[in-house]
């Protein structure tokens, strides 16, 4: 079983760090997980993608190859990867920072106040941890107890509290959509 | 060779790195926190490197190998080493070949721009038959390129850098966990044979994050240099004892050791006007490494039954990834593949390439540049086998779809 997850975003929205706190959860998890990532000579605002490939086998191609979950935080990251998710596969955006139009067809869509809800909490720097809460609800691809766990270790002693809060916070928003979304379907 | 007490070696702070005793070992495993570490390959050579023994780092930070020395200048300091930045690269080597002269493993890590700078002095340490060990952390060139993609365009240079005869050791990890075993493998190597060792990993696997498994200290065997076995009065720097390999005194302990770049006697003074000694020199720089080949190549053969139609894919470093996958791609098609996987990039495996050459009818040779490794390949199969290259630059690796089609004639 390999699930490939990309997330796009700008530069300085917290998305390799976000990939780096998966990959951990999901070592944790007893799996193989890579994680690569992709930015330009900016450390904030160019074009910035992560991805966490996760398997129960040997990695061999670290890339993603076709996305099961790409997970937008950026109009151009969206437009440019939305249609090369595979069929039966997660798109997650944020609600305020991208324009879906039209989802591709037969991929579960999910648009959700990442940036709203870390503001919310006092500090849009937490997104990134908002988005992985939310992530691991809706996709189920790594534990949440090793997740928390992964997030703690990850962030400054200082933010501890404000990083577990966006966590939670962010897996309740993902549950309830996806508890709607079923709700729809029925 | 022997593991040897620390404790009796101690006179200097920085010199912990002459053996290492289970103590050490685990008080350095102990820093590095867990067993399993989800960490990038620039970080794994750091861990590697002083798991090692190394005590000493100097380089000069460069995309994509910067991590590997940010790392070792926190850890470094905690361990009773020490970490510098130097000015550029060439001093970079010019630092750590001192510190190893002066009895502690030493490292530097950079990227192709500043490995063409360090070249002059990597010649240096041939010459002096110095233990060392550069990473090259390979981005797309020539010159500055793209910082910030990976590439393997520096294989030639590793072995033909510096000018003159020479030989010496690179390796390709194609993992994190291989960049860690192999960091500890170049150490062992350079100071079994007293020679620089290249490691040659690649903007991809260097910031590649991915699980390493960290070693225990009955899984793995640090070597150190044959120290001086004769009397102070007596020691020559670069008398041979019938095993190519001088014995190397430690700069200060009272053995009177001089190195030079210039052609030298065994005393290791200049002695630059005679024909025979310089060849004497050179080719036992060069023997002491091709008279032990077999001891140092190392090869990942993974080969099907063999018989008509089989191909031969040869690659190393990241690629070897891309075509893992497509070997299992093709065998779960019913075609035939055999992978032969090169570690040890110099001295080049001719014996094993050749091997697979008699094997196959033609060997397909991907690479993450315009053709380097197609040309040795080329040489050892000697006309067999048919060599197909598959070239690309840019950054990106190699998709082992495109490998899957060259395979099945499509490509």
């Amino acid at each position: 079983m390999k699930t490939e997850m990309r997330f796009v975003a700008f530069g300085g929205q917290g998305i390799v760090l976000a990939g780096v706190i998966l990959g951990e959860a999901a070592i944790a998890d007893s799996n193989n997980a890579v994680q690569t990532q992709s930015y330009g000579p900016e450390s904030r605002g160019g074009a910035a993608k992560s991805e966490v490939i996760i398997s129960n086998d040997d990695i061999d191609y670290p890339m993603v190859v076709e996305a099961d979950c790409l997970v937008a935080l950026s109009q151009p990251g969206y437009d440019k990867y939305a249609a090369e998710v595979k069929p039966g596969g997660t798109l997650i955006v944020d609600q305020d920072l991208v324009d879906a139009g039209t989802p591709p067809e037969g991929r579960a869509f999910y648009s959700l106040p990442f940036a709203k809800t870390a503001d919310r909490l006092g500090n849009r720097i937490v997104t990134n941890i908002v988005v992985l809460g939310s992530v691991c609800s809706i996709t189920g691809v790594v534990s949440e107890n090793n997740l928390a766990a992964a997030v703690e270790s990850n962030v400054p002693e200082k933010f501890r509290e404000l990083n577990q809060t966006a966590f939670s916070e962010g897996f309740k928003l993902g549950a309830e959509a996806v508890k709607l979304k079923a709700a729809g379907e029925k | 060779m022997k593991k040897r007490d620390v404790s009796t070696a101690t006179d200097s702070k920085y010199r912990p790195a002459r053996p290492f005793n289970r103590e050490e070992f685990d008080r350095i495993r102990r820093i590095l926190g867990g067993k399993v570490l989800f960490v990038q390959g620039d970080s794994a050579v750091s861990y590697g490197a002083l798991l090692a023994g190394c005590r000493f780092f100097a380089g000069y930070p460069i995309t994509p190998a910067t991590e590997t020395g940010e790392v070792l200048s926190q850890l470094l300091p905690r361990v009773g080493g020490v970490c510098i930045q130097m000015e550029d690269e060439i001093a970079s080597v010019g630092a750590i070949i001192g510190a190893s002269r002066a009895g502690t493993k030493a490292m530097t890590a950079t990227s192709g721009p500043g490995f063409s700078l360090m070249q002059e002095n990597i010649g240096y340490a041939a010459m002096t038959e110095t233990p060392c060990v550069i990473v090259d952390v390979q981005r797309s060139g020539p010159s500055t390129g793209q910082p910030t993609e990976g590439a393997q365009g520096d294989i030639m240079q590793a072995k033909w850098g510096s000018h003159g005869d020479y030989e010496l050791i690179a390796l390709s990890p194609s993992t994190v966990q291989e960049c860690l075993d192999l960091t500890i493998d170049a150490f062992n190597l350079s100071e079994k044979y007293s020679i620089p060792v290249i490691l040659l990993t690649d903007g991809i696997i260097g910031h590649m994050r991915e699980k390493v498994v960290l070693p225990e200290f009955d899984d793995v065997e640090i070597v150190w240099r044959k120290e001086p076995t004769r009397p102070k009065d007596e020691f020559q720097p670069f008398t041979d004892d019938g095993s190519q390999i001088p014995e190397v005194a430690i700069f200060g302990e009272g053995y009177h050791t001089y190195i030079t770049g210039l052609t030298h006697s065994e005393s290791g003074y200049p002695a630059t006007d005679s024909q025979p000694d310089h060849h004497r020199l050179v080719k036992r720089l060069c023997d002491k490494i091709r008279n032990n080949r077999d001891k140092i190549i190392r090869v990942q053969r993974d080969y099907s039954d063999g018989g008509a139609g089989a191909t031969g894919i040869v690659s190393y470093g990241v690629t070897s990834r891309s075509v893992n996958s497509a070997v299992k791609t093709l065998r779960q098609e019913g075609l035939k593949v055999d992978h032969l996987r090169i570690i040890t990039n110099w001295p080049f495996p001719e014996k094993e390439v050749d091997e697979l050459a008699g094997r196959v009818d033609r060997i397909i040779v991907p690479e993450l540049n315009l053709g380097q490794v197609y040309h040795c390949v080329k040489e050892a199969a000697a006309g067999k086998a048919e060599i197909v290259p598959l070239w690309k630059t840019g950054g990106e690796m190699h998709v082992p779809r495109g490998i899957v089609e060259l395979v099945k004639g499509r490509g």
